[in-house]
């Protein structure tokens, strides 16, 4: 590449960035908003109100806020990067003493009438750390143990602290994305075998200090016809939707589980049910094609990237929102125990929306700045 | 630069593996997909079909209870009520307050109704308030928009006619308990009751009926959508009793304010007319639930109005003993009827003297003399010489101190001391413990019920049973017709003598009991008092002359009992009248009995034809 393109690259204006952002990628993302409205509409009983008409406003607002954090120069985002983290942290200890209790577990926090879930903010903070990290270190440098100690910690505590709030799905998604930037980064096969080893040994003596509703989750996991009407009722109740849905499905707006009711947080962690079940096989499928092409159309803009820094971003946000898609659709499968994991851009809620949008923000970001130069070591730091 | 791009190829390599598992993890979920929805949907779409069509059960109205001339003695009445659905309000404790400013809802309902919001799920009703006027009724529908979540029902509540006329037979009903409820789903629906006591607890399950059942369409929540299917239950059955209601009235009325008992039985199958039990009590109390106030009065009461004194209330049977006294000493020929004792007031026995009721003695008696002048020298005697073994047999086979068939549950057995029953305590029996059994006192305990039950087997010769049921849904039952019940297996004779001494006690000069004597000459009461000592009187008390147990406090009087049958030449009734501290049975019970009796046999209710024309003829004669 010449100097002179990078020159260029570097220093286009507004107008050049509009026309760099994938908008084949927005279309995606709206297409996948377009059926979370269509199955907020239906899981109202056939209304807007009072979960599709916000459910829009609110992707309304995400876009907006996405495509103004993708104009935002990359290398400004990295050097917010630890920043963004250290205030990420500071929430998640401010949440641990004084956040809301919702459903038995401290998760939100208020501030400024605006409801926040850190853990989820934490995620993006993360990855842009990680990112951040990982970028300035050599090739030479990442075979050294110790440059590997600092990440470590940075993923650890986040971790520590979300089991402490207590939410599992979010500490072991936040544990994978942690690992899978450091697979990204070039860490060593052997180094992952090292650290994963003790894991089941390490989940044994952790099953004791779980809370008795995360005991009863995995229980229920492992036999959830055990407790029909108490924890495995959602877990059933979500197959007997899902399989009643057949090939075809029962029609839109003509699934009996989801408008009687039986359908537990239909709008929310279990829409994905309400879409199996109205649209069967098929249009399940098709849904999980979306999501497929979303996750892997950022893992291209990972490829596509030529910084480390933007490689990294998009591949950890990329990764996270495939953790999203396949732990919800996993949970209302009955794959794996329920963690209350929404899917994203469908699922009724809104601090989750705004943070998935942040995320793909950063994404577009990196995919708009795919070219720039970092003036190595000295931008990233 | 040759770092850079070994980075970017690492990157690249590892980015497609990730990629590559991705889309592995995708496709497993989509075979998943596809296992849930099309490999297993079969049997998910079955299992959605059962989700959202629910089974609820419909309560069947309680059958009726009716005396034997159709009368209605436990019926249903319908209910209006007001019920909450908590779901339906935001908040409950706002709309109980709206509501009790239209029906006074006091402290003890309301920490109720909150238990029992708390207890269920939030779409079940819960009652809040029963028996609602038509007032009360149109008031809160007039005030709906003000009292979310209050919904007005109707359901059915059990009334009693008679009310605590007929209480102890009947008996009552109340809500189930956590145990019946397991037994039959029926019973969790709101409302239901259960038979306690009495008749309505003895026949519960007919008179319950089965469930009927409606199938609905509901949503998670148990939200009904709409009806699809309805099933009717079956209604509980009436029970028939061979009561005659207006009879029994007629014989508490005569008890008055006497603790007391009586019994009045067709002699020839057993079937109970009347059992009457004073004081008694309104079992419609029961019915939502007996306040704390009310039962310790109840159960401090010493009267025990809860307490059925016919089949529950065991007493000494005293000198009402004595025909089977003399039945055990006839049939194991210890004593003929000509047998004569003599009586010199007393019966010394080693160094115990065992006194007759006569301080001065009653001469020379045979068995007749013996039983009119109820003379206990001659029983103590017939009791030694016949032994306490043979006149408990004898007492068993004439249903004293035994396990009788009647149909109510709670029924005592009373005791017949026996000398095994004596040694299994772990004392030696002693010839005096036979003596005083001679004439129904120390260890004997009876019921009214067995009393009459023992009359009416003395009058009639056959073992019949005391029982209440006569039909079931309309079905008549065995045990009417007096070839129902074997024959005793007494000669007759020897049941002869024994009624012609209880005869001579009423009608003959001299008898114990001539207050006892019917005033139509030509029907003939036979009879026999009684007193049960309720203390033990010193000898030198009684000695010293100065003894009278009517000076006594009420509660040491002793109890004054009577039994008879009538008519005498061809008996028909027979009764039992106990009053408790009435002091003598002569003075006490006989009046009472004889009024009873002399008003059953102008009823005459186990000879009246009842077709069903006849019947209501007799309702209007009689004034019911």
């Amino acid at each position: 590449m010449s100097d002179r393109r990078l020159i260029r690259e570097t220093s286009f204006d507004l107008t050049g960035k509009l026309f760099r952002v994938s908008w084949l990628y927005v279309l995606l993302l709206c297409a996948l908003a377009g059926v979370g409205y269509a199955a907020l509409y239906s899981a109202a009983g056939g209304s807007p109100e009072p979960y599709a008409t916000r459910h829009v406003m609110r992707f309304s607002f995400g876009l907006v806020l996405m495509l103004g954090i993708a104009l935002v120069d990359i290398r400004f985002i990295a050097r917010l990067a630890w920043p963004a983290y250290a205030a990420s942290l500071a929430l998640l200890v401010l949440v641990a003493r004084m956040g809301h209790v919702g459903k038995g577990a401290q998760r939100w926090i208020e501030l400024g009438g605006i409801q926040l879930q850190p853990s989820e903010m934490m995620k993006v903070a993360l990855v842009l750390a990680l990112a951040s990290w990982f970028h300035r270190a050599s090739w030479e440098r990442m075979g050294n143990p110790l440059f590997l100690i600092p990440p470590i910690i940075a993923v650890l505590a986040p971790v520590g602290l979300i089991l402490k709030e207590p939410n599992l799905g979010t500490a072991v998604i936040t544990a994978m994305v942690g690992a899978v930037m450091f697979f990204g980064a070039g860490v060593r096969w052997w180094k992952f075998v090292l650290v994963a080893a003790p894991v089941p040994f390490a989940a044994k003596i952790g099953y004791g200090y779980l809370h008795d509703y995360q005991k009863a989750r995995i229980d229920t996991f492992l036999n959830p016809e055990s407790d029909p009407l108490g924890a495995g009722y959602n877990i059933i109740q979500s197959k007997i939707a899902l399989g009643s849905g057949g090939m075809w499905g029962k029609g839109y707006l003509q699934g009996t589980q989801g408008h009687l009711n039986f359908l537990p947080e239909k709008q929310t962690d279990f829409i994905f049910t309400m879409i199996g079940e109205e649209f069967g096989l098929v249009g399940g499928l098709a849904v999980m094609g979306l999501l497929a092409l979303i996750v892997l159309g950022g893992m291209l803009i990972a490829l596509r990237c030529r910084n480390q820094f933007g490689r990294l971003v998009a591949l950890g946000i990329s990764f996270n929102f495939f953790m999203y898609v396949f732990v919800n659709i996993a949970m209302v499968m009955g794959a794996i125990p329920v963690g209350g994991v929404p899917l994203p851009l469908v699922s009724h809620g809104g601090s989750a929306m705004i943070t998935v949008m942040i995320g793909f923000g950063l994404l577009m970001s990196a995919y708009v700045h795919r070219d720039v130069e970092f003036e190595d070591r000295r931008d990233a730091v | 630069m040759k770092r850079e791009t070994k980075r970017t190829g690492v990157f690249t390599r590892r980015a497609l593996i990730v990629m590559g598992g991705q889309v592995t993890v995708l496709g497993v979920l989509g075979a998943k997909l596809y296992q849930v929805q099309i490999a297993e949907g079969a049997r998910y779409a079955t299992m959605a079909d059962e989700n959202r069509i629910s089974a609820r059960l419909i309560a069947p109205p309680r059958g009726r209870i009716l005396d034997r001339f159709g009368q209605v003695v436990a019926g249903n009445r319908l209910n209006w009520r007001a019920l909450l659905i908590a779901e339906q309000t935001d908040d409950v404790n706002g709309t109980l307050d709206a509501l009790s400013r239209i029906v006074p809802l006091p402290d003890h309902e309301r920490a109720r109704i909150d238990r029992e919001v708390k207890r269920h799920r939030r779409f079940i009703p819960v009652m809040v308030r029963e028996f609602l006027t038509w007032d009360d009724m149109a008031r809160i529908e007039v005030n709906a928009p003000d009292l979310p979540g209050i919904m007005v029902d109707v359901g059915t509540t059990r009334i009693y006619p008679y009310s605590d006329r007929l209480a102890h037979v009947v008996g009552y009903v109340a809500p189930p308990n956590d145990n019946d409820v397991t037994e039959d789903p029926m019973l969790s629906l709101p409302g239901i009751r259960v038979g306690r006591a009495g008749v309505e607890k003895y026949h519960d399950l007919d008179l319950r009926g089965r469930a009927g059942a409606v199938q609905l369409e509901v949503n998670a929540v148990g939200r009904v959508i709409r009806e699809l299917d309805r099933q009717e239950g079956t209604q509980g059955k009436d029970i028939g009793l061979s009561i005659d209601a207006d009879l029994q009235q007629a014989v508490l009325n005569r008890l008055g304010d006497e603790s007391a008992s009586a019994v009045v039985l067709d002699c020839r199958n057993g079937e109970v007319l009347a059992m009457a039990s004073n004081p008694s009590f309104d079992p419609s109390l029961f019915n939502s639930g007996v306040s704390q106030a009310q039962w310790v009065e109840w159960t401090s009461n010493r009267r025990a109005p809860l307490i059925n004194k016919s089949t529950a209330g065991v007493y000494a049977p005293g000198s009402t003993f004595k025909m089977a006294v003399a039945l055990a000493g006839l049939e194991s020929r210890s004593i003929t009827p000509f047998d004569r004792i003599n009586c010199p007031g007393y019966l010394d026995l080693g160094d115990t003297r065992f006194h007759c009721w006569s301080r001065y003695g009653h001469g020379s008696l045979d068995l007749r003399g013996g039983l009119k002048n109820s003379c206990d020298v001659f029983f103590y005697e017939v009791a030694r010489r016949t032994g306490i073994d043979r006149i408990a047999a004898m007492s068993h086979r004439l249903g004293l101190g035994t396990e009788l068939d009647i149909d109510i549950p709670g029924a005592r057995t009373g005791l017949i001391p026996t000398r095994e029953w004596r040694i299994g305590k772990g004392h030696y029996w002693n010839i005096g413990d036979t003596i005083v059994s001679g004439i129904g006192q120390g260890y004997i305990q009876v019921t009214p019920l067995q009393l009459a039950t023992y009359c009416a087997r003395l009058a009639t010769g056959r073992v019949v049973q005391p029982h209440l049921t006569r039909t079931i849904g309309g079905v008549l039952q065995p045990g009417s017709n007096p070839e129902d019940w074997p024959q005793l297996g007494l000669p007759e004779r020897m049941l002869h003598s024994v009624r012609e001494g209880m005869w001579a006690v009423v009608n003959e000069q001299g008898g114990t009991a001539p207050l006892a004597r019917l005033a139509d000459p030509h029907v003939q009461l036979a009879g026999k008092t009684g007193s049960a000592q309720v203390r033990r009187v010193s000898r030198e008390l009684r000695e010293s002359g100065k003894f009278d147990s009517s000076k006594l406090p009420w509660e040491f009087r002793p109890h004054a009992l009577f039994v008879a049958f009538a008519p005498y030449d061809a008996p028909r009734y027979a009764l039992s009248v106990v009053v408790e501290h009435g002091n003598a049975g002569a003075g006490a019970a006989a009046p009472i009995a004889r009024d009873i009796m002399a008003d059953v046999l102008t009823r005459d209710p186990a000879n009246r034809a009842e077709p069903p024309g006849a019947k209501v003829a007799d309702r209007g004669i009689r004034g019911g």
